[in-house]
């Protein structure tokens, strides 16, 4: 479907993992110049230039698998680690939070604004280095010229395109049960009562006209709802007031987080085997080609993050972890990145020489599948 | 005035497309059958009059040949001529037509589509039959793809290419009371919201064009000679189709109207939202004065469902069913 739908996929998710990250930093007391670095190191890795040439490029969505792949390198492009199953938990939640403001957008054009909310936080994250600060206002600038000039249709196509892209997911999330925007069967609250999208008349008015377009008649008829006026336009420019909430940080060190996978969620990425894997791998090595992963360097200066409470509580959820829910973690040493990377693109530079002549190519196109899983 | 039936359960959710449910009578069989798409998979449902019997069936967006391409479906939709029935299915790729039981695939045409994606996404949506033969097809160009069908058989073919819209088609829909007097054959309608009138023939003719307002036009209707449209704002409008003028204009949903259906024997249209709500109207023609008048009658919430397909079950607006994003079941409402 929309060929331009992976840039915002990609920001909204990579916001949504900042936010959980600076909460967890703060509330595991990490010292403050080492939670600094991880912030800037991740942010950085995410806007590095020639990485978002690649994403920016029209493409069709990856498949959950590879894009979580593609949010493992992220998570780690710092001196910080997860485990499985912190690693596990933070994207749900990325992904549940994303999933609820695509959904709750009121027209289709607001996920631009929940996107600029993302942004306008990632800025505050690094505003005291000027250098990662001007990679994140390029990139802002070329959201803003790449999606403002698109129509409602467009906007409504990536739309869609996200939420197949979300089908199916419906893992309980206790910050959105907590607020009553969340069901226990997993589906998010849609409200009949607010104000309606910008652009859009409070429905109850039937309106007939004659032949030469005088009205001659109005009806009112009850809309079943409780609805009030659009609020004023949010701000599409590099600075403003997006108005819509959806995007900005719900996160607090009072308000930790917790997932309930529980039964209620179904799987529906589909078992059959992707058969675009190989055309996805390629891209997939081609952007991590140029993703710079930074060195943990040695041992002692790094340090590991929990998304639960305890350590205890976390080997239990990987314990616990239905197995449709595993997306068949990769686990990465950070050590190996650079030669992996050099690997990485010596493949795909065969890959696109050869690729389509070469009667071995599919068997390839596996060997670089085991390679990435070997990771 | 219409209470909830027992839903029918499907094998899959629906995704969040415009108009996806299309329902079929087989009255002979006293069956009903009901498609869904689902991301690349179309789930079809024969269900028995008597709610006894469901059957399913899954059919994959496969381009014949190649085992290694599926692509995303854009829309599924039973197309009724008089000599036979097919099911239309549109994706990423091309234009798939079926038996309408789903049993064979018949046709397929593939769309062009360039080696590396470009930022204009290519797909076909829009899906109508008209006359005794024909069955258009929209493309995400904004072309519309006019196939000549023979009454048997599976010999196919394009016999017209019509190039009036610049933006994507959205939705497609032919004269649906059956009068033979209206001018009008066919309205097609497209992501600026701009609609075509179209008169049938071995070549097609534009009648007419109603500008649109830069806002899509997802679900469009075409009634004894009234255009019934409904419009990303949430706004339903309902044209003259020859002259354009507009009758009525409706402040309907509180979001993106994603279907429209007409009962053609009562004038009962249909509109579902993603505001969760589904509403039904009555229309009424005067052709003394050459006028069109709307009335709402009835209001369904399917909560917290953003809902994406809505279809009357039959000419006369008995009974009609609902679909959602991210819901596995066609949800039946019945007259009182």
């Amino acid at each position: 479907m929309s060929t331009r739908t992976l840039p915002l996929l990609f920001i909204n998710l990579g916001g949504e993992m900042l936010y959980i990250l600076d909460q967890r930093l703060r509330a595991q007391n990490i010292p403050a110049d080492k939670a600094k670095k991880v912030m800037n190191d991740i942010i950085s890795t995410m806007f590095n230039k020639k990485f978002l040439e690649e994403l920016f490029k029209p493409q069709e969505l990856y498949s959950k698998k590879a894009l979580r792949t593609v949010f493992d390198r992220l998570a780690h492009a710092s001196i910080m680690r997860l485990n499985q199953a912190s690693m596990d938990k933070l994207y749900d939640l990325m992904t549940m939070a994303f999933k609820y403001q695509v959904l709750l957008c009121t027209r289709p054009k607001d996920i631009l604004l929940v996107s600029f909310n993302h942004m306008d936080a990632i800025k505050e994250f690094v505003k005291d280095s000027p250098s990662i600060l001007s990679q994140v206002d390029e990139t802002f600038r070329q959201l803003i010229e790449m999606y403002t000039p698109l129509s409602s249709g467009e906007f409504q196509l990536i739309r869609q395109t996200l939420l197949i892209f979300f089908q199916d997911m419906h893992i309980r999330v206790s910050i959105f049960l907590k607020d009553k925007v969340q069901n226990s069967n997993g589906r998010f609250v849609l409200p009949t009562s607010g104000p309606v999208p910008y652009g859009t008349q409070i429905p109850g008015l039937i309106r007939i006209f004659s032949c030469t377009g005088e009205e001659v008649n109005r009806l009112q008829f009850t809309n079943g709802g409780n609805y009030t006026s659009a609020l004023r336009e949010g701000s599409f420019e590099i600075f403003g007031d997006r108005v819509t909430k959806l995007g900005t940080n719900m996160y607090s060190v009072c308000r930790p987080v917790e997932t309930h996978m529980s039964g209620t969620s179904k799987n529906s990425v589909s078992t059959a085997p992707n058969p675009l894997a190989k055309e996805e791998l390629n891209l997939l090595a081609r952007l991590m080609g140029g993703l710079e992963i930074h060195k943990a360097g040695n041992s002692d200066s790094g340090f590991r993050v929990n998304l639960f409470n305890t350590d205890e509580e976390e080997e239990e959820a990987l314990s616990l972890r239905p197995d449709e829910l595993c997306y068949g973690v990769i686990s990465i040493q950070a050590t190996k990145d650079q030669q992996a990377n050099a690997e990485l693109s010596k493949i795909m530079e065969e890959f696109s020489e050869s690729g389509d002549q070469c009667p071995s190519s599919s068997s390839k196109g596996d060997d670089l599948l085991a390679m990435m899983d070997g990771l | 005035m219409f209470h909830k039936e027992k839903s029918i359960q499907i094998k899959n959710s629906a995704s969040a497309l415009y108009n996806n449910l299309s329902v079929l009578r087989i009255a002979p069989r006293k069956l009903t059958y009901f498609t869904v798409v689902h991301a690349n998979v179309v789930n079809m449902v024969s269900a028995s009059w008597d709610g006894l019997n469901y059957s399913h069936r899954q059919l994959q967006s496969k381009e014949p040949n190649v085992a290694t391409s599926t692509s995303l479906i854009m829309q599924a939709s039973f197309c009724v001529l008089p000599s036979r029935e097919l099911l239309v299915v549109t994706s990423q790729k091309g234009i798939q037509m079926y038996e309408s039981d789903g049993s064979i695939m018949v046709y397929w045409h593939a769309l062009d589509t360039p080696e590396t994606p470009t930022a204009q996404a290519v797909f076909a949506r829009g899906i109508s039959a008209v006359w005794d033969n024909y069955i258009c097809v929209g493309v995400s160009s904004g072309s519309i793809l006019v196939f000549d069908i023979p009454s048997k058989g599976s010999n196919i073919t394009l016999s017209e290419v019509l190039e009036e819209h610049k933006e994507p088609i959205t939705d497609m829909a032919s004269e649906c009371s059956g009068s033979q007097e209206c001018i009008a054959d066919m309205v097609s309608a497209d992501d600026g919201g701009n609609l075509c009138l179209w008169k049938a023939g071995e070549e097609f003719h534009l009648l007419n064009k109603i500008p649109g307002f830069d806002m899509t036009c997802s679900s469009v209707k075409l009634w004894k000679g009234t255009v019934a449209a409904g419009y990303g704002t949430g706004q339903i409008r309902l044209y003259e189709a020859v002259t354009g003028i507009l009758h009525v204009e409706i402040n309907a949903h509180a979001r993106w109207i994603n279907s429209l259906d007409i009962a053609p024997f009562s004038g009962l249209l249909l509109s579902a939202a993603e505001d969760s709500l589904v509403r039904v109207w009555h229309m009424s023609l005067t052709p003394e004065t050459n006028s069109v008048e709307v009335a709402h009658l009835h209001n369904e919430c399917v909560t917290d469902t953003q809902i994406c397909g809505a279809r009357f079950c039959d000419d006369d607006g008995y009974a009609f069913a609902v679909t959602g994003y991210d819901l596995s079941e066609i949800i039946r409402y019945t007259q009182t």
